[in-house]
């Protein structure tokens, strides 16, 4: 009846002749079952959050249905809210930190994978590594003391002077807005898209370049017309993930961006984000539909990053994949 | 050697040296960011700093005493909640789960590193403010705690599989259980691993602001207990920068030098530690 | 096609092993000539007192065990070697009677062309495949033309001139090295280099390239590297047999497999080692 301390202890499920009082004796069953409620926990958290986020805001969906998404109106007085302003600001930051990162990171990769000697690459690795670590707030305070006041002495007026005719940079230089937020997302998104792309360029098969090589090309070309590419899926990969990072970034945003939600062509406007507001307003929101209204916002935000790393994790997978010879893109 | 020839050697040195250009660029960021802070924070840390609560507004002085003790009550509850969950989970998946199980859990682990702070902050808030109507350290630390979970359940996982068979299989043969096996030979030899898991984990969320923001919410004096709002390091950081006062900015950088500080130190041991562990020769 | 044998420089060699086929060698005039070539990896040296000669328009085979240094020996004909950090070459290697360490490397290995082991097409389209080197380095003529002549030359043509736009990756092991002879045709190079290129096939599609090299001494010369004695046998007119570094024996492939004038040729030969 009683499991035996010196029977041959069972990898698998125990056959459903004993019972399960019986089973809780052996150890190795009690064990199994509190790990599995441990790891379960996990799960059942997760989907805990997910429906609280849809649960806690009804109110809001159901008030303002798709208009949410397509409003600029942002008035807690008047309790209208639209998330265009946010979801713009969003956007715009996210897209303006891209393009000044993947350029940036994937050249340092470049050098990093193709040119620096194992040693250096491996150093300057690591201290790519630790800037990721930075917290999003020490970010927020350069941000605050050296950046903003550099874009309003010397960069936003001499982009101003000098490309002033485009809509993008109209307006008075305040230092803060688009622009500002996009540079500080930038500097925290490059340390991402560097590892990722490093670690995927270093995998490129030697036999690629060489033959690259072996028919005449420059190291330039080699690596721009031929590695490259080889690697293009774990890059955009890569690129994913700095993108979700920057979508979801809240302190470095809300110190630098001027925390107006306004739409405006020009990258020196003040403006919104998603994750700024909801940290500006939570506390301060007065009636249930502007609370909800908020948590909403965050749903929406969930959403857009749970995406953005699926595909990010889908282009991983067929790298891979190509990596056996397997897939062509 | 023809004109296009040379052409082209030349934007080859040229795009090459670019990239050098842009990884200088990239890791000196780094410096810049330790710069800085030396310089604006440096002066302002002083035993005062460590030792006395903040000023009333407006007053100079005072320091972020209740902020690092925050701060250190807050790690040490969210590791309490965190890694046990995810340590157990772990152990779970690598030793004890079939694989639609483990792809289950692995699946919600990731889905949940992906969320982003603040929304993170929204759960918390909905689950342990709102039910007992304040901020508290301990919704502050379940917060945390949740963001520590998937970190260490996936490196659990991951070192404990990478424990030779051959060991198991040597203590299961000595006739030792399932459990003892995993708790006195499998766990000790991935030990180090999980460890600096758990250290960069710590380091991770010690910077962590946005979750705080309305589950900790803040606090300018002591925070007894665990059921009232609490001052944070990376919360007053915050609240100090955005402030029009100077003596608050100078805190600010001085805080900030701490906090990174710390967080690199962490981050620099936990990888020296794994680099020495499990050195992996490139190819 | 590039003219028909460009006029090669005959050398004076004083042969320094046995190697009764040097002279034979260099009556049919050297394309390229190795000598005194020693090659280090670090402060390892894994090639000592290379000296040999690469007949033009004929098929020279580099045969020994693993280990011989004949992959090491054939990159350096086309300084491949230099792609890592620790080789050190010495001693010189002419094309045509210019030394090849001082010209400029990438100008060379237009001239030098390499298949490698493994099929290691780019991923792109098979055309694109063969354009590579075409569009890198200017063509002669319009690219689509170009790209037919070489995938005909390497006997790919029929097979793939409907499917020029499908990826290289959908391509058999053995259609996908041809291929890589077609990328490396197209640039119309004077020598073609071949490490081991059919190791990794099926038999089938190594008799196809075996029976493609014979026709393509015509269009250049050709080192082959192989572990495959039989293939050398078949398919080169000269072969050099390298054990530990160093070059044992040079001959005329028949002379060669027949009556090999060192023992340790004759050794290898016949399967008591390698």
């Amino acid at each position: 009846m009683a499991a035996s301390t010196t029977t041959v202890p069972s990898a698998s499920p125990s056959s459903g002749s004993r019972s399960f009082i019986s089973r809780l004796r052996d150890g190795d069953e009690i064990a199994r079952v509190i790990t599995f409620l441990f790891a379960a926990s996990v799960v059942l958290i997760t989907l805990l959050l997910v429906l609280q986020l849809w649960h806690d805001s009804s109110l809001a969906r159901h008030k303002f249905g798709f208009q949410f998404f397509v409003t600029r109106v942002w008035d807690p007085n008047a309790e209208q809210f639209g998330a265009l302003p946010f979801i713009y600001g969003t956007l715009v930051t996210a897209v303006v930190s891209l393009l000044i990162a993947v350029p940036l990171g994937l050249g340092a990769a470049i050098f990093l994978a193709e040119l620096a000697p194992q040693k250096i690459s491996d150093t300057l690795q690591f201290f790519i590594d630790l800037l990721a670590a930075v917290p999003s707030v020490i970010y927020g305070l350069l941000g605050v003391f050296i950046v903003v006041p550099l874009m309003r002495e010397i960069i936003q007026p001499a982009l101003k002077n000098s490309l002033g005719f485009l809509p993008l940079f109209q307006g008075p230089p305040y230092g803060i807005g688009f622009l500002t937020a996009g540079i500080v997302l930038a500097i925290m998104v490059i340390p991402y898209i560097i590892s990722v792309s490093r670690e995927v360029l270093l995998s490129v098969p030697r036999d690629q370049r060489e033959a690259a090589l072996a028919l005449g090309s420059t190291r330039w070309e080699s690596t721009w017309k031929v590695v490259v590419p080889f690697a293009r899926t774990g890059i955009m990969g890569s690129i994913f993930l700095a993108l979700a990072r920057a979508l979801g970034e809240t302190m470095a945003v809300t110190m630098v961006i001027g925390n107006t939600p306004t739409i405006s062509a020009s990258l020196l406007s003040p403006g919104y984000s998603i994750a700024a507001v909801i940290a500006n307003e939570f506390t301060e929101a007065t009636g249930d539909v502007y609370l909800q209204a908020l948590v909403e916002l965050g749903l929406v935000l969930f959403l857009i990053t749970f995406i953005l790393n699926g595909l990010a994790r889908l282009l991983m997978v067929v790298t891979t994949q190509k990596g056996s010879g397997m897939g062509h893109v | 050697m023809n004109s296009r020839l040379r052409w082209r050697k030349f934007v080859s040195g040229f795009m090459l040296t670019l990239t050098g250009v842009c990884a200088a660029v990239a890791v000196s960021v780094l410096f810049f960011i330790l710069g800085y802070l030396v310089y604006h924070g440096g002066t302002s840390i002083n035993w005062n700093f460590f030792t006395k609560l903040p000023a009333p507004v407006g007053e100079i002085g005072g320091g972020m005493a209740n902020a690092i003790v925050g701060s250190a009550k807050l790690l040490l509850l969210a590791s309490l909640f965190g890694v046990p969950v995810g340590f157990f989970g772990g152990i779970y998946l690598a030793e004890f789960s079939n694989s639609s199980i483990a792809f289950v859990v692995r699946y919600a682990a990731d889905l949940l590193n992906g969320v982003p702070s603040i929304v993170i902050g929204i759960f918390a808030y909905a689950l342990v403010v709102l039910p007992f109507k304040h901020f508290s350290t301990l919704a502050g630390a379940f917060a945390l705690g949740l963001m520590m979970i998937p970190i260490t359940l996936r490196s659990t996982e991951e070192f404990l599989h990478g424990v030779p068979r051959a060991l198991r299989e040597a203590s299961m043969a000595l006739g030792a259980s399932r459990w003892k096996t995993i708790m006195a030979v499998v766990v000790p030899a991935a030990y180090r691993g999980i460890m600096t898991a758990i250290l960069l984990a710590l380091a991770r969320v010690a910077g962590e602001t946005a979750p705080l923001l309305f589950t900790a919410f803040g606090n300018r004096y002591w925070s007894p207990g665990l059921s009232q709002p609490t001052a944070s390091l990376p919360a007053m950081i915050y609240s100090y920068a955005i402030s029009p006062y100077d003596d608050w900015h100078r805190q600010a950088w001085a805080a900030g030098l701490v906090l990174l500080a710390l967080i690199l130190i962490v981050n620099i041991f936990a990888r020296a530690i794994l680099a020495r562990g499990s050195a992996i020769p490139r190819s | 096609m590039h003219a028909s044998v460009r006029p090669a420089v005959s050398v004076n060699i004083n042969p320094t092993t046995v190697t009764p086929g040097r002279e034979t060698a260099a009556a049919a005039s050297l394309r390229m000539n190795i000598s005194k070539v020693n090659f280090f990896y670090g402060q390892k040296q894994t090639l000592f007192d290379i000296n040999l000669g690469i007949a033009s328009s004929k098929v020279t085979a580099l045969i020994g065990p693993s280990g011989c240094g004949k992959s090491t020996l054939l990159r350096t004909l086309n300084r491949m070697h230099e792609t890592v950090r620790n080789a050190r070459l010495e001693g010189e290697i002419l094309l045509d009677g210019q030394n090849i360490l001082s010209q400029d490397v990438t100008l060379l290995r237009r001239r030098v062309g390499m298949v490698f082991q493994r099929p290691n097409p780019f991923p792109k389209s098979i055309f694109d495949n063969v354009a590579y080197g075409l569009r890198i380095n200017g063509s002669k003529l319009p690219i689509a033309d170009a790209v037919e002549k070489s995938l005909r030359h390497a006997a790919l043509w029929d097979e793939v001139k409907d499917h020029l736009h499908k990826s290289a990756y959908e391509l058999s092991g053995g259609q996908q090295q041809r291929l890589c002879i077609a990328r490396g045709l197209a640039v119309e190079p004077e020598v073609l280099l071949l490490d081991e290129p059919c190791s990794a096939l099926d038999p089938i599609s190594t008799a196809k390239i075996e029976e493609l090299l014979v026709q393509l001494k015509d269009l250049c010369t050709i080192a082959i590297v192989t572990h495959n004695m039989q293939q050398a046998a078949r398919v080169s007119d000269f072969t050099a047999f390298l054990l530990m570094g160093q070059l044992i024996e040079f001959s005329p492939t028949p002379h060669m497999f027949t009556t090999p004038s060192d023992p340790r040729t004759e050794a290898y030969i016949t399967g008591r080692f390698g």
